[in-house]
C-alpha cells in the first residue's frame, strides 16, 4: 500500500520538478514548483513526520512561493519576450552527471540498517512528532534556536531600512 | 475481523469510503443551500421576501442556478495565460474542500463491532484503546488554507485585465496579512490545550455542560479567530477583492460558466470549514448533552452549531458596510496582531502561575 502510494507521488514529483525547468512561463514554473513541494510534504507524512510537513507546505508552497509569483507577476515577463538562454548547459550537465554518480555510489554503499535512535515510530505516534519537536527546540538547541531569531530579526530590520528611505 | 486488504481490515476501507462520501456530499448540499439561505435571510433582514418563484417558496433555486451556470458559454480572453486560468478555480476550490479531513464532526460510533471515529483521518486502534488522528490538524488547515490564495492570485493575473489583477493582489495582500492575525490568535488556545489535535481538543471540552469551552476561556481569541477568518476568506465587511462598485467583480471579473461557479462554491465552502473550525476551537466540538449514550446526536450538534455561526456570517453581511482598504490593513496589522500577542503573553503568565 505505501509502496504504491510512494510510486504514485515520486511520478508525480519527478514530472512537476522537470516542469520546473522546462516550461516557456514562469508562472508555470513557479505552479510546479509548488507541487514539487507538496509531493515532499507527503514524504515527510510518510517519513512519520507530519509536523515537518506542515510547516513545508505552510512556509514554503504557503508563503516562500506566494513572494515568488508575486514578484514573477510584477515584473510582468512576456513569454514571447523571453530570450532562449543557454543556461551554461556544458556547466550543468557536468554538475549533473558528478551529483548522479554521488547518489548512486551513496546507494549502492550505504549500509541500511544504520543504529536506530531514541525516537521509533511507535514513540512519535504516542507522543506526538509536534511536542517531541517542541521538547528538542526548547531544551538541546535552544541556542541555535535563539541565534537563528535573532538572525532573522537583523534580515526584517535590514529589510525595513533598505525599503524605506526616510524612518 | 474477517477479511483483510494489505493488512488493514476490509471495514477500515468501507468506513473511510463511506465517511468520506458523507462528508463530502454534506459540505457540497451545505455549500449549494448557503446560497439559498443568504439570498432568503438577508431577503427578509431587509424586508423583502428573498427567492420565490422556483419551488416552494424558491427551495429549488440553488438547483436551477447551477442548471444555468452550467450551460452558460464558457469565455477564455484571448490574452489570458491559459493554464493558470483554466487551473485557478480548481486551486481556490479544492484546499476549501481538503480542510474538512481533519475536522471532527462526532464521537466514535460502532458498527458491526468495529469502533469508526466521525473524523475522516482518524482511525480506532484497537490494541492502544484510542483513536488516532491528524497530530498536527490545525496547522494542516493553516497550511491549507494558505494554498488558497493563489487561485485567486492567479485568478487575476491570469485574466490579463486591470480589474482582475487589482481584485487579485487586493485578495492576496488581505488572505496574507489576516492569515497572521488568525494564526496567532489560536496559539493562545494551544496553550491551554497542549496539543494540535482536533479530536483531543474537543475531549479538553467536553466537561461541565458547554462551561469548559474555550470560548469562555478565549473570549477575545475566539472572536479575534473568527474576525480574521472571516476577512482570510473576503466575506463581508472584508469583501473588499470583490467590491464590485470598484472593481467590477474582482479577481472573477472574466470568468464565466462553471468556473465563475466554482469561485462562488470555493467562497461557500470556506465559510463552511471555518465555520466548522471555530465550533471545533471554540464551542466544544460535536460536544453537547447526551452525546454519551447517542453517539449520532454528536453530528447533530456539530451541524447545528455550524449552521448557527453561518447564520451569523450572512447576519454580518446584511448589517455592516464594507470596510475601506487602509482601514482594513490597519485593523489586520496595527490591532488584531498587537492584540493577539499580547493575549499570548497573557495566557502564558495566567498559565504559569495556575
Amino acid at each position: 500500500m505505501e509502496t504504491l502510494f510512494f510510486l504514485i507521488i515520486t511520478l508525480v514529483a519527478l514530472i512537476s520538478a522537470i516542469l520546473v525547468i522546462t516550461c516557456k512561463n514562469p508562472i508555470n514554473s513557479a505552479l510546479a514548483l509548488i507541487m514539487t513541494f507538496f509531493c515532499l510534504a507527503t514524504y515527510y507524512v510518510m517519513l512519520d513526520a507530519p509536523f515537518m510537513a506542515a510547516v513545508q507546505v505552510m512556509v514554503y508552497a504557503g508563503a516562500i512561493m506566494v513572494l515568488m509569483v508575486f514578484t514573477i507577476m510584477l515584473l510582468n515577463i512576456r513569454v514571447d519576450a523571453t530570450k532562449k538562454h543557454s543556461h551554461k548547459l556544458i556547466f550543468a550537465s557536468i554538475i549533473g552527471f558528478f551529483t548522479v554518480i554521488n547518489l548512486i555510489v551513496m546507494l549502492v554503499k550505504s549500509r541500511a540498517a544504520l543504529p536506530t535512535g531514541p525516537y521509533s515510530g511507535e514513540m512519535i505516534k504516542m507522543i506526538g512528532h509536534t511536542e517531541l519537536v517542541g521538547r528538542e527546540i526548547f531544551t538541546s538547541f535552544l541556542l541555535p534556536f535563539e541565534i537563528t531569531s535573532i538572525l532573522l530579526l537583523v534580515a526584517i530590520i535590514g529589510a525595513v531600512i533598505l525599503a524605506k528611505k526616510k524612518i | 475481523m474477517g477479511i483483510e486488504i494489505l493488512g488493514l481490515p476490509l471495514m477500515y476501507y468501507i468506513a473511510m469510503v463511506a465517511k468520506v462520501l458523507v462528508a463530502f456530499v454534506f459540505v457540497l448540499l451545505t455549500v449549494a443551500y448557503a446560497t439559498y439561505a443568504e439570498r432568503k435571510i438577508i431577503g427578509h433582514m431587509q424586508v423583502r421576501l428573498g427567492p420565490m418563484r422556483t419551488g416552494w417558496h424558491g427551495l429549488l433555486q440553488p438547483i436551477a442556478d447551477g442548471v444555468k451556470l452550467f450551460f452558460k458559454e464558457e469565455i477564455i480572453p484571448s490574452q489570458a495565460s491559459t493554464f493558470a486560468f483554466l487551473v485557478a478555480p480548481l486551486i481556490a476550490l479544492i484546499p476549501a474542500f481538503i480542510t474538512f479531513a481533519v475536522i471532527p464532526f462526532g464521537g466514535v460510533i460502532e458498527v458491526a463491532g468495529y469502533k469508526i471515529p466521525l473524523q475522516i483521518a482518524a482511525y480506532y486502534d484497537t490494541t492502544a484503546g484510542q483513536v488516532f488522528d491528524v497530530n498536527v490538524g490545525v496547522l494542516y488547515i493553516l497550511a491549507m488554507s494558505s494554498l488558497g490564495v493563489y487561485g485567486i492570485v492567479l485568478a487575476g493575473w491570469a485574466s490579463n485585465s486591470k480589474y482582475s489583477l487589482m481584485g487579485g493582489l487586493r485578495a492576496s495582500a488581505q488572505m496574507i496579512s489576516y492569515e497572521l492575525a488568525a494564526g496567532l490568535s489560536i496559539i493562545a488556545v494551544f496553550m491551554l490545550s497542549g496539543t494540535l489535535s482536533l479530536t483531543k481538543i474537543v475531549e479538553l471540552q467536553s466537561g461541565f455542560g458547554g462551561f469548559e469551552w474555550y470560548l469562555f476561556k478565549q473570549p477575545l481569541a475566539a472572536f479575534m479567530f473568527f474576525v480574521c477568518s472571516l476577512a482570510e476568506i473576503n466575506r463581508t465587511p472584508f469583501d473588499l477583492p470583490e467590491a464590485e462598485t470598484e472593481l467590477v467583480s474582482g479577481f472573477c471579473t472574466e470568468y464565466s460558466s462553471m468556473k465563475y461557479a466554482m469561485f462562488f462554491m470555493a467562497e461557500y465552502a470556506n465559510m463552511v470549514t471555518v465555520c466548522a473550525l471555530t465550533v471545533t476551537l471554540f464551542l466544544g466540538g460535536w460536544n453537547g448533552p447526551l452525546t454519551a449514550a447517542i453517539p449520532l446526536l454528536g453530528p447533530v450538534y456539530f451541524i447545528a452549531k455550524v449552521y448557527f455561526l453561518m447564520f451569523v456570517c450572512m447576519w454580518i453581511r446584511a448589517t455592516l458596510p464594507r470596510y475601506r482598504y487602509d482601514q482594513l490593513m490597519h485593523l489586520g496589522w496595527k490591532v488584531f496582531i498587537p492584540v493577539a500577542l499580547v493575549n499570548i503573553i497573557v495566557t502564558g503568565i495566567i498559565g504559569y502561575f495556575i
